[in-house]
């Protein structure tokens, strides 16, 4: 790695004693000498082994659960069902005011995502919990499940979940976050070049080399340590208050380091149930993702689908961009709400563009529920936008990169949601990256800065 | 049949912190007895460094050295509210409060030294090796060792400090979206080098050149350990992971690392990271969340460069061997 | 359930318990025994955060029950560094910042242990071969890939 400091050096003073130096890191001789204690290193005398049972199908009314072959089975020492959770239907974004709740712990009459789960088997060893997994009887009538966003948003689609009763998340501003700026059909209208492109991704798994879990000891004093690897201790803990309607201070949570996140340990879905187990066995309870949960059963990146309309001048110039962005929430909201508006806050992308309409929609269909992972709302978004910027360089026979010094925003440029741009830096990461990788720009891209309009 | 060499650019930017704000964190800051120095937070170390951050952070601010300053955190029954370690916010916004927790400190401890000197506080430094100084007359000094021992036996002084970091929460406007979603953002800039076999449909990506703006780089091998992976992750995403190759299928998805693909340690793009540092105006010493948006880029710079080498478009993620060699069968006119 | 006896020395020490017929020897080594250097990311044998060493064999211990392994000399991660002095590798993995996480690094040392024992001054193909089995989520490997070649190099000087 190369340090730069050519750019911006009227910035930055170098009159530091601990900034900028590359100090070891404090925590690396525990990992190498694999004396770094993950949560999963505590071992307690007596701690049960939670397993789920968990739907076979992708949406199914459940007539019936019987349990009563599970609970005799040699090991199992408890067996919990949805009446069993004190606050079952819940949604984690409550806490900032994102509602309605919309997800159960514990399927109750109803399951919408292949995975879900519908019985949890509490037993002296992790062999006993899934050989009595397999005694459990649930009568299902599968439902007409929908999988596709566009077919999901068609009048007489499946309702994937009755909490919303559509199929899209309804926001203040209607069936999507909505950002405008100008005029875009306007735009269009005077634009040399119109283009109109779809980009599409699929779900993405975080795949941390440490799954999912926690480990929840009674205290002994009506109090619950839970040590967990989630990436926000008391995000879990208010939310398992919530779900279990024990005041908080009842719950201790310790984290410490966690075997990888990448997003994909910050919903609350572990927790509240392995303390469940622990108060009503007095027990400890251990409850850790398997590899194939955390592949299928633990939210991923959301699929999403990005349609992108500019109209673009042959100077270079995009004179008006509209974007159409979808998100698959799966069956359940968990984090996609807040990751489909934090899209529309990111459009039209690092560019200055007079006229602007986005609208970013969160839907929902019949499969695993996804959530947050690195770069939410903007990875995907960022495929589309910049394979744009590609394609329309193309359509007008300029060079790629000359193309986005022509638009790259710079400080004072209004934003498409009407904030002034500060502190840019997107064209120095041009001019830097033109001669790292021997791309060479004209002259006047490289005399270009970021502070003014000056070029 | 050949194989095809092309390159792609993409820039980019990304928000420091949880979208409209709203996203609190905690700190604090005291000394033990002997003038050693302990944050405490509940935020969580995913592997990325909070903890060694914080500490730099800390010792900067008191004026000590970093292994004076140990880091408690993750524990809900000692440290302060952190809303979590998601959003590239954890060096934004916990590195902020520690900042504020440590000069609340940092005044305590220099008006004990004050006191111990004769001076005024105000015409204290600290030298960053442990010892505080009278301004322009440095043979006048006294160890932070020996005012924290006074300060505790002496003086009945806490040096300590309590910090705390929020951006007013925006809400948008419903009509016109306006808000504001983030005090600041990082950059990146990628060019991607790549070979596509247009017989398999292979692409090997054989140089990225990453270039990234993150305010500053508080340590720069931490800074260099976040680019480097996240640069793999990007490529990674580009062209391999997804947990439904058949998107909106819902069968064939992978359980495990042999069916969930991801480069291996012998399908590595040769890496080059080059940093650019222009401050953050409400950064903890000028940072940025480099964390996120270093995945970012690759992914349609890679795009970008298999159009460059075999001409055909793969707007749908993962850009697998599969979807080239159907696009490259429907660029020639064949059947697919 | 049955008890069956397993006897085994773990990094030179002589270990004896009763487990439970079937048990893996990941789950004997953390669970019974208390060496929870060697972590569990996959339990299918598929990720090689659990790797040991064997007999001098580099093995999952995910995959392999602990009944077989009477007898057997098991190395861990935890029993590299001695009298509190870090092994050439741990040092070279610290010194090239090739841990972020760490989880999968006790998985990772003991890969590049095995590599070096048999060839000391590997290339850097042999390298990735080594840890071709071993996942990291982080890193993007190259400094993995650099910390071994580094220790490699700081074996042979020491050698020589």
């Amino acid at each position: 790695m190369e340090l730069r400091k050519s750019y911006f050096a009227d910035q930055r003073k170098d009159d530091l004693h601990e900034i900028g130096q590359p100090r070891p890191r404090s925590d690396s001789p525990g990992h190498v000498t694999g004396k770094t204690a993950y949560f999963a290193d505590r071992n307690f005398p007596g701690m049960l082994h939670l397993k789920m049972v968990r739907s076979p199908h992708h949406h199914a009314r459940i007539r019936s659960i019987d349990i009563s072959e599970v609970e005799k089975h040699p090991g199992v020492v408890k067996v919990l069902t949805a009446k069993d959770v004190p606050h079952n239907v819940y949604t984690i974004l409550i806490l900032i005011q994102i509602g309605p709740e919309d997800e159960t712990v514990l399927a109750d009459g109803k399951v919408r995502w292949k995975g879900e789960a519908v019985v949890a088997i509490l037993a002296e060893t992790e062999r006993a919990a899934q050989e009595a997994a397999a005694k459990v009887k649930v009568d299902y009538e599968v439902l007409p499940a929908v999988f596709d966003m566009e077919e999901a948003l068609k009048p007489g689609a499946p309702i994937v979940n009755e909490y919303h009763g559509q199929n899209y998340y309804l926001y203040d501003s209607g069936e999507c976050r909505k950002v405008r700026l100008g005029d875009v059909e306007a735009g269009f209208a005077g634009a040399d070049h119109v283009l109109e492109q779809a980009y599409q991704s699929s779900p993405i798994e975080h795949a941390p080399t440490e799954t999912t879990g926690c480990i929840v000891a009674p205290e002994g004093n009506d109090r619950f340590t839970c040590y967990t690897n989630t990436q926000a201790m008391f995000f879990t803990l208010d939310n398992a208050s919530i779900i279990l309607q024990m005041p908080g201070n009842k719950l201790h949570f310790v984290g410490g380091t966690v075997g990888g996140g990448f997003g994909g340990k910050v919903d609350v879905i572990v927790e509240p149930i392995a303390i469940l187990g622990a108060k009503l066995t007095g027990r400890p309870v251990s409850f850790i993702y398997s590899r194939e949960e955390e592949m299928q059963i633990s939210s991923p990146r959301a699929a999403e689908k990005v349609v992108i309309k500019d109209g673009v001048m042959k100077d270079g110039r995009i004179v008006a961009r509209k974007v159409t962005g979808y998100t698959d929430a799966g069956a359940y909201s968990r984090h996609s709400p807040y990751g489909a508006q934090k899209g529309a806050g990111h459009y039209p992308g690092p560019y200055t563009i007079p006229n602007v309409w986005i609208d970013t929609y969160c839907v929902y269909t019949n499969r695993t529920p996804s959530s947050a992972m690195r770069g939410f709302g903007v990875t995907i978004g960022d495929f589309a936008l910049e394979v744009q910027m590609d394609k329309l360089a193309r359509l007008i026979g300029m060079d790629p990169l000359e193309f986005r010094f022509i638009n790259a925003y710079r400080d004072g440029d209004m934003k498409a949601h009407r904030q002034p741009t500060e502190g840019a830096a997107l064209i120095e990461c041009m001019q830097e990256a033109s001669r790292a990788a021997n791309w060479p720009v004209a002259e006047k891209y490289l005399s270009m800065s970021s502070y003014t309009k000056g070029a | 049949m050949a194989i095809r060499r092309g390159r792609g650019v993409a820039a980019i930017n990304y928000p420091t912190g949880m979208n409209l704000g709203g996203d609190p964190t905690q700190a604090l800051v005291h000394s033990t007895p002997t003038g050693n120095f302990m944050v405490t937070l509940s935020s969580v170390d995913l592997g990325q460094g909070m903890k060694q951050i914080m500490a730099q952070i800390c010792a900067e601010t008191i004026g000590v050295p970093t292994d004076r300053v140990v880091v408690d955190t993750a524990d809900t029954d000692t440290g302060p509210h952190c809303m979590g370690t998601f959003a590239s916010r954890g060096t934004h916004r916990a590195g902020n409060a520690v900042i504020q927790a440590a000069r609340e400190a940092r005044q305590v401890m220099l008006e004990v030294a004050a006191e111990e000197l004769e001076v005024n506080a105000s015409d204290l430094e600290t030298d960053g090796q442990g010892n505080i100084l009278v301004k322009g007359a440095p043979q006048r000094s006294i160890s932070i060792f020996d005012v924290a021992l006074s300060a505790h036996f002496k003086r009945g002084r806490s040096i300590s400090g309590r910090g705390m970091f929020l951006i007013p929460r925006s809400y948008p406007e419903k009509e016109t979206g306006a808000m504001k979603p983030s005090t600041c953002y990082a950059h990146a800039c990628t060019v991607a080098e790549v070979e596509v076999d247009d017989e398999t449909g292979e692409v090997t990506v054989l140089t990225v050149k990453n270039v990234f703006e993150i305010g500053r780089a508080l340590n720069p091998k931490l800074v260099e350990q976040q680019l480097v992976g996240g640069s793999w992750m990007g490529i990674s995403h580009a062209l391999y992971e997804t947990t439904e190759p058949y998107y909106p299928n819902r069968d064939h998805g992978g359980t495990d690392f042999n069916q969930y693909l991801m480069p291996g340690p012998g399908d590595l793009a040769e890496t080059e990271i080059i940093v650019l540092e222009r401050p953050s105006a409400d950064g903890p010493y000028g940072a940025k969340g480099p964390g996120e948006m270093c995945a970012n880029p690759q992914i349609p710079a890679v795009a970008n460069a298999v159009f460059d080498a075999v001409g055909v478009r793969i707007d749908t993620l993962p850009i697998t061997p599969e979807r080239i060699l159907r696009a490259l069968k429907a660029q020639a006119g064949a059947p697919n | 359930m049955a008890k069956v006896p397993v006897q085994f020395t773990l990094n030179g020490a002589e270990k004896a318990e009763f487990i439970d017929s079937g048990t893996t020897l990941l789950n004997a080594l953390r669970d019974k025994i208390g060496d929870t250097s060697p972590k569990g990311g996959c339990h299918q044998g598929t990720c090689g955060a659990c790797s040991v060493i064997l007999d001098g064999e580099l093995r999952l211990s995910c995959l392999t029950l602990a009944e077989t392994c009477n007898g057997a000399a098991i190395t861990t991660t935890s029993g590299l560094s001695e009298g509190g002095v870090l092994h050439p590798l741990q040092r070279a993995f610290l010194d090239a910042f090739a841990t972020q996480c760490g989880f999968c690094t006790p998985g990772m040392i003991m890969a590049a242990k095995v590599l070096l024992d048999h060839t000391p001054n590997p290339s850097r193909d042999e390298v990735v071969e080594a840890l071709s089995g071993n996942i990291c989520r982080c890193t993007g490997y190259e400094p993995i890939i650099q910390a071994v070649l580094t220790a490699a190099r700081s074996n042979s000087q020491h050698a020589a």
